[in-house]
């Protein structure tokens, strides 16, 4: 995750080399918009359709950027949370998610999540679906940062981790029900 | 000004230090008719004398809508002024497409700015001979820029070019300072009665005069003829009550002697930013 000018974040999983290379794009870009110094700035919506045409250009060419992107930000009040993908399918939501996490996280965000979550209530709910993604997608590490965008900026915490149990008795022999199988 | 040895080229320096090809194409800005604009925190408005070339034909069209957020007036070669618009009108349809948001209106007057100081600089080119008034808004509100075929920009409260402008100017200058808290539909009255000072007398109507209006939560339009003669004729009505304002400028209209004495009376009077002046 890094965060990008003054109002927005990118995070993204896939090819971490592909995902520096994007850095540098923006890096780029953030730096001739700061050239400018005109008091006007690119505002999360307007960088994340820069990546949205990076992605579906490269896509287009059969040598695509390997990342799914998370893009996240504030600017004038407005909040704004979007993602594109490494095909350049991009779109707005109120939660998204990349890989497993469309299949595990979404369906407890969709039943969880609402407008006037605190801040806390909101990390407590990202650290419940970190948890399921831990549990159940075997390429996942016990290690998570919780970065928070406001109107004043980006922080991003320290890595820390979950406490999991994994004593469950359903725990100790998977393939019980599954025998002959894998 | 005269002919010198020194004004056949645009890559030529007089010994003054100006390039006259520059300000001879300045000139053909002062001989295009009059464009006006003016603004307020909010709106900026836009108006134009129309000019035909005989009673049979149709008029020039002088303003154009670049974006949503942007449109320009312009005084001049309008054939220039035609190609600048589509250079603007494609800035800014690129980078709509990229960013999904309008482009800065501020960006996209230096970006003009850039062009036009290429032809000053390349011997196989000419300056533009267009005086473009690009109203627009960005983040931090509505903007009104003047940029002139040397390249140079400034950002205006109120500014006028082309021939008689010196009235319409010297209207804006006693009422410049009341502008920023206009109301839109005041803004749109004072455009058209600094147009009507341009016209030395000629009747106002609306087929004289083009205004567009745009301004935050309204996209730039060109208002129509009847919405413009209806604000005219109320201005009849209390035609009794305004004191005769125009001045005989038939001779400073033209502004013979001294060009750069004209950049300072532009730049001095109604200038809103601190800019450099023109050579």
């Amino acid at each position: 995750m890094k965060p990008i000018g003054k109002h927005s974040l990118l995070g993204a999983s896939g090819e971490i080399s592909d995902f520096q290379e994007i850095l540098h794009y923006l890096d780029e870009l953030i730096l001739y918009d700061n050239m400018w110094d005109d008091g006007n700035s690119l505002g999360p919506k307007e960088v994340h359709s820069y990546l949205t045409r990076v992605m579906y250009n490269r896509r287009n060419k059969f040598n695509p950027l390997w990342n799914s992107l998370v893009l996240g930000g504030v600017k004038n009040g407005q909040k704004y949370l979007g993602t594109v993908s490494m095909i350049g399918v991009n779109f707005e939501d109120n939660h998204v998610a990349t890989g497993f996490g469309n299949h595990l996280a979404r369906p407890i965000l969709r039943q969880e999540w609402h407008e006037n979550l605190s801040f806390e209530d909101g990390v407590r709910l990202l650290e419940k679906c970190m948890r399921v993604l831990l549990y159940r997608d075997r390429s996942a590490v016990n290690k998570l940062q919780i970065a928070k965008i406001t109107e004043d900026g980006v922080t991003i915490s320290q890595p820390y981790s979950l406490k999991t149990y994994w004593e469950f008795s359903a725990f100790e022999n998977p393939a019980q029900g599954a025998i002959g199988s894998w | 000004m005269f002919r010198n040895q020194y004004d056949t080229d645009v890559t030529t320096w007089s010994p003054a230090g100006r390039l006259f090809q520059v300000e001879y194409a300045m000139e053909a800005v002062k001989q295009g008719s009059a464009a006006i604009g003016l603004r307020s925190k909010t709106h900026v408005v836009l108006g134009c004398v129309n000019k035909a070339n005989s009673e049979l034909s149709s008029h020039q069209k002088k303003i154009f809508k670049v974006d949503d957020h942007i449109g320009v007036a312009i005084a001049g070669l309008t054939a220039d002024g035609r190609v600048l618009s589509r250079y603007m009108r494609n800035e800014c349809i690129n980078y709509s497409f990229t960013y999904e948001s309008p482009l800065p209106v501020g960006r996209l007057v230096v970006q003009l700015a850039d062009k036009a100081q290429v032809c000053t600089q390349r011997s196989w080119k000419r300056p533009y001979g267009v005086g473009l008034l690009v109203a627009g808004l960005d983040e931090s509100g509505a903007h009104l820029y003047y940029n002139c075929p040397s390249g140079n920009y400034f950002e205006y409260q109120a500014f006028a070019i082309g021939s008689r402008s010196q009235a319409a100017k010297t209207y804006l200058e006693r009422r410049f300072e009341n502008f920023t808290d206009s109301s839109r539909d005041d803004l749109v009255k004072d455009a058209i009665t600094a147009i009507r000072e341009t016209l030395q007398g000629e009747t106002l109507k609306s087929s004289i005069c083009t205004i567009a209006v745009v301004g935050v939560g309204e996209p730039f339009h060109v208002l129509d003829q009847g919405t413009v003669q209806q604000i005219i004729d109320t201005f009849e009505i209390a035609a009794e009550q305004e004191d005769p304002a125009t001045e005989p400028d038939a001779a400073t209209g033209q502004e013979a002697a001294t060009e750069q004495g004209t950049a300072a009376d532009q730049g001095g009077s109604t200038d809103e930013g601190a800019a450099p002046m023109d050579i």
